[in-house]
């Protein structure tokens, strides 16, 4: 197990830094000068000047990647250009709320998409599956952003039960939440169901409702067990499109996560905010990729630690 | 020297039959491709999509762009059947557009994506080595962006804008490609009649072109029509964004962007160019997933 850990951890590392060479290539690799575009049409030439300088445009790329890499590794992401802050600050502040909805959105996908995926595998071809698959398939076809805006519109703007933006109490994380989860959802109610069919055919199965064991518990304690795992293998793959969907969804609701500021960074050209929040995104999407493959060798012992 | 000069009479009797085997073989997967009722159902809605799309200046009742402020977000009527939008303009022409260009951008994108993927997922897998072990380095690195972050980053770097945007969405789905056909260069290289091939003496490029790219065709098929699906989908967002395809143009995802200032007054300019979405989306996976059980059941993708 420790070995296979190390060995996932020197994989992880050629990544990282992958990684931080795109993120220093997004600033290099805009056309014309950075710090022109940085300062604004109106900059003058001191303005600019002095952009070039505190950020070492001046320097030779390498070594400008050196103190890039150097100041990421201390934390160090430079200043907002937009409002001045430290990147690292605004970062620090916003991650949080990200995780806080992402990790919700999971909640609402597994919460919705396991008992869906089993009542549709345990009443197979009757009209419950056939309707729950459909549900499914309209699921990952819905564009979650609009999805969020017609939530909006209905619980928000008609019925008024719940607010439309702002991050402050609980009531505030239920649309997004919603919205972030109910696509991922649909990709788990099909993975449960074909789990869930391909074990109820295994004959451990029968034995189970042959020694007179009560269909509840040959669902829930035989089957369900053994199904999970591949359904765990997609919530894990998940994880890319929930920090992809976090993105979108925060812009709907107006959520003061990370890629919120993102798009706000790109709006207003505000590089080292760009630069900030994608290295964080990035990394602890590898992060994440990491632990799940780390929870599946340690859920399922069959998976060799090679 | 060509195979039809050696091989003679019997050779293009041998041809002919082959063709008549390929002929049966799709005759056999259109076959099981109607039988499937959600693949059907996929067919006509891209049919309906296509259409729309194609007779877009036949059927818009109004210029695209035209815009009447006097009836600026007026509800869906006779003379509006999908309203107006906060310029007074056509919805319903407007979405008509959209599946145009939709569909120019879900083609291109998944076109790009084909292009660099394909070789790339090829060699890999054929030659391995050294080339194998950088490009899949490559693909981890640009797997370890969210999807929408990464078109963000291309976007950021390339500009907005139509041609942008597809080249934005092309790249996200390379590693998909590359991915897939590698894993399927491996299980293929080391089957007998690719032996029998390299016994024969063909060379690597007649082994990769004729006999392994071929047998992949059927995944990549499936994968491209679930990645157009996909493809839509991000075009949309990015335009939802900002990112994208830029105002006025009549692009569905540009055009939620607008709509969402106007949700209190006008939930009609939200409705209608989501849904014209969902349906194009929700045809082309229901396409993708009928392609895939026709294809070979038993393809796990």
């Amino acid at each position: 197990m420790f070995q296979y850990l190390l060995k996932r951890l020197c994989l992880a590392i050629p990544v990282l830094f992958g990684v931080s060479i795109v993120v220093f290539g997004i600033v290099r690799f805009i056309p014309g000068d950075p710090a022109q575009i940085m300062a604004g049409q109106a900059a003058t030439q001191e303005a600019v000047r002095d952009i070039r300088e505190a950020l070492g445009l001046d320097r030779p790329v390498p070594v400008q990647y050196a103190y890039f890499l150097g100041g990421a590794v201390r934390g160090d992401l430079g200043k907002s250009i937009y409002n001045g802050a430290p990147v690292r600050e605004e970062l620090g502040q916003r991650f949080p709320r990200t995780l806080r909805l992402a990790l919700s959105g999971i909640l609402v996908s597994c919460l919705v998409g396991i008992p869906v995926g089993i009542l549709s595998a345990v009443r197979h071809s009757t009209w419950i599956d056939s309707s729950a698959m459909i549900f499914a398939l309209v699921g990952v076809s819905m564009p979650l952003f609009w999805l969020g805006l017609n939530l909006i519109l209905i619980f928000a703007v008609r019925l008024q039960w719940l607010p439309a933006i702002g991050y402050e109490t609980p009531q505030h994380l239920i649309l997004p939440a919603i919205t972030l989860g109910l696509g991922s959802a649909a990709l788990v109610a099909r993975m449960t169901r074909s789990a869930m069919l391909e074990v109820l055919r295994q004959d451990y199965v029968r034995t189970a409702r042959a020694k007179g064991a009560a269909e509840r518990r040959v669902v829930n304690y035989h089957a369900l067990r053994n199904a999970l795992i591949p359904v765990v293998t997609v919530v894990g793959l998940q994880l890319g499109n929930l920090l992809s969907g976090a993105v979108l969804t925060e812009s709907v609701f107006a959520w003061p996560g990370v890629g919120r500021l993102l798009v706000e960074g790109v709006l207003t050209r505000d590089y080292p905010i760009i630069q900030g929040s994608i290295l964080l995104v990035a990394t602890s999407f590898v992060v994440l990729n990491l632990a799940v493959d780390l929870l599946y060798a340690f859920l399922d012992p069959r998976i060799r630690y090679e | 020297m060509s195979d039809r000069t050696t091989a003679g009479v019997d050779g293009v009797a041998k041809e002919a039959e082959v063709r008549g085997q390929r002929y049966r073989a799709a005759a056999a997967i259109w076959r099981r491709l109607q039988r499937n009722r959600g693949a059907v159902v996929g067919l006509w809605l891209l049919v309906l999509f296509a259409g729309a799309g194609a007779f877009a200046h036949v059927l818009s009742p109004y210029d695209p762009y035209f815009s009447n402020l006097e009836a600026s977000l007026a509800p869906p009527s006779a003379r509006y059947w999908m309203g107006t939008d906060e310029l007074g303009r056509d919805i319903f022409s407007r979405i008509l557009y959209g599946a145009r260009l939709s569909i120019v951008i879900g083609s291109i994108s998944v076109a790009i994506g084909v292009a660099i993927g394909v070789p790339l997922g090829l060699f890999s897998g054929y030659f391995g080595g050294r080339f194998d072990l950088i490009s899949q380095r490559l693909i981890d690195v640009l797997l370890a962006f969210p999807g929408v972050v990464l078109a963000i980053i291309l976007v950021t770097v390339l500009g907005v804008g139509l041609v942008n945007v597809m080249i934005a969405v092309g790249i996200v789905s390379v590693p998909s490609y590359a991915r897939l056909i590698r894993g399927q260069v491996l299980s293929l290289k080391s089957r007998e009649f690719v032996e029998a091939a390299r016994a024969l003496g063909a060379n690597s490029g007649r082994i990769v072109f004729r006999h392994i790219l071929p047998n992949t065709v059927a995944v990549l098929i499936v994968q491209a029509t679930l990645q157009i699906a996909a493809a839509i989908l991000s075009a949309a967002a990015l335009g939802f964004l900002g990112m994208g395809v830029q105002q006025p143009t009549a692009e569905w995802g540009a055009m939620l962007s607008s709509a969402r200032q106007n949700i209190q007054l006008a939930p009609h300019t939200l409705i209608f160019p989501g849904t014209a979405i969902m349906i194009t989306v929700l045809g082309f996976n229901l396409l993708g997933d009928g392609l895939r059980d026709a294809l070979d059941p038993r393809m796990k993708l």
